[in-house]
């Protein structure tokens, strides 16, 4: 097999790389006439596997029952297949540019082990978070920026904003 | 031909799952080639050693607000058609704070937290595992939440309506701003020492 050229540290020029991400954003509002998203597919699969281990439960919930039970097929849903998509676009690029490795990044001063449970924490509060908000970084806020919608904005101060004081906060975790 | 292509009666629904998986890709593509796979790039932002975060949201919110508009303007796109997200003024503050404190402690958000998994990282992993429980938890003390969750609804307004001016000079000031950061935060990461990562 060819050497790969890369040694995993390159990457697309920033600007370049936001025009690609605006341009697929741009697409998927042509083709489909909606934007973007990643925390919906998984609130879909919560969903779905609700409904599979206590239908009945479902039924009864004022949130699952939005999205499953009944008729409804949580998993045939756009932004489930989207998602699938990422994996594998993901998965390229990280084959293109030598970055496919087993690893936990962390800083060299904490263990991997407090790195992990904060990733993980931090998965928990901010899946939590995007319910709250009807999306994520993707759905709520750059989607929502697209087409000049007002929660899109709001969301993403207050993403930005907090994160922005938080990461002081957990400061020692990073640098 | 005027979009959205599935609205327009061209495919059947059925071809819109394919577009998804093909605009999928193309999503993973760009964040996981931009860098958005590394936890530590992505959190550089909140630090000053590596503003990529800002410069490809920005970039991208700008490409696609211009496009649309043009899009608009040209008849191939009906904006009235396209999805606008509602706006629940409390829930959207309140979740976006909430989002924010996670991206600060795991350093990604779900579509990266995505990336890092497809190139095998298992900080990405552990933060996507995270947010299934978050999810469960938030859906099954939803009664607690419900009222917050509707509360502050406004229907799906624009910014630039809620401001008094037009969508383009929103977009205008919006891409005026996002250079004047540009400029900004490039000239603080010349200042910032390098972290290695």
């Amino acid at each position: 097999m060819k050497q790969n050229k890369y040694d995993g540290t390159t990457y697309l020029n920033p600007y370049l790389g936001g025009v690609l991400l605006g341009t697929v954003l741009l697409l998927a509002f042509y083709i489909s006439g909606r934007g973007l998203g990643a925390s919906g597919a998984v609130k879909n699969s919560v969903a779905a596997a609700v409904n599979v281990v206590a239908p009945e439960h479902v039924e009864h919930s004022a949130y699952y029952c939005q999205f499953a039970g009944g008729d409804k097929k949580p998993m045939n849903n756009w932004l489930v297949y989207e998602v699938l998509g990422v994996l594998a676009g993901a998965f390229l690029s990280g084959l293109l540019f030598n970055r496919l490795k087993i690893k936990t990044e962390h800083s060299p001063k904490i263990t991997e082990r407090k790195r992990l449970l904060f990733a993980m924490g931090g998965g928990v509060i901010f899946g939590f978070g995007s319910q709250l908000a009807r999306g994520c970084t993707s759905g709520a806020a750059l989607s929502g920026m697209a087409v000049l919608s007002l929660g899109g904005y709001i969301t993403m101060v207050a993403i930005f904003g907090t994160a922005f004081v938080a990461a002081w906060i957990f400061r020692k975790n990073w640098i | 031909m005027t979009g959205p292509l599935v609205a327009s009666g061209l495919f059947s629904p059925a071809w819109d799952n394919l577009f998804a998986v093909l605009l999928g890709i193309g999503f993973g593509f760009a964040l996981e080639a931009s860098g958005f796979s590394s936890a530590r790039k992505i959190i550089g932002t909140f630090f000053g050693y590596d503003f990529v975060v800002v410069k490809v949201f920005f970039t991208a919110a700008i490409v696609s607000s211009l496009g649309l508009l043009y899009m608009d303007y040209l008849g191939v796109v009906s904006f009235q058609a396209l999805y606008i997200q509602p706006t629940f003024l409390a829930s959207a503050i309140i979740g976006g704070i909430i989002m924010g404190i996670g991206f600060a402690m795991g350093g990604y958000c779900p579509g990266t937290s995505l990336c890092a998994v497809a190139v095998g990282r298992k900080d990405g992993l552990a933060f996507f595992g995270g947010m299934f429980i978050g999810i469960f938890l938030f859906s099954e003390s939803f009664p607690l939440w419900e009222k917050l969750y509707y509360s502050g609804s406004m229907g799906s307004p624009l910014i630039s309506d809620t401001l008094g001016i037009s969508p383009e000079m929103f977009t205008f000031l919006l891409i005026l701003i996002a250079l004047a950061m540009f400029a900004g935060v490039s000239w603080i990461q010349n200042k910032v020492k390098k972290v290695e990562y």
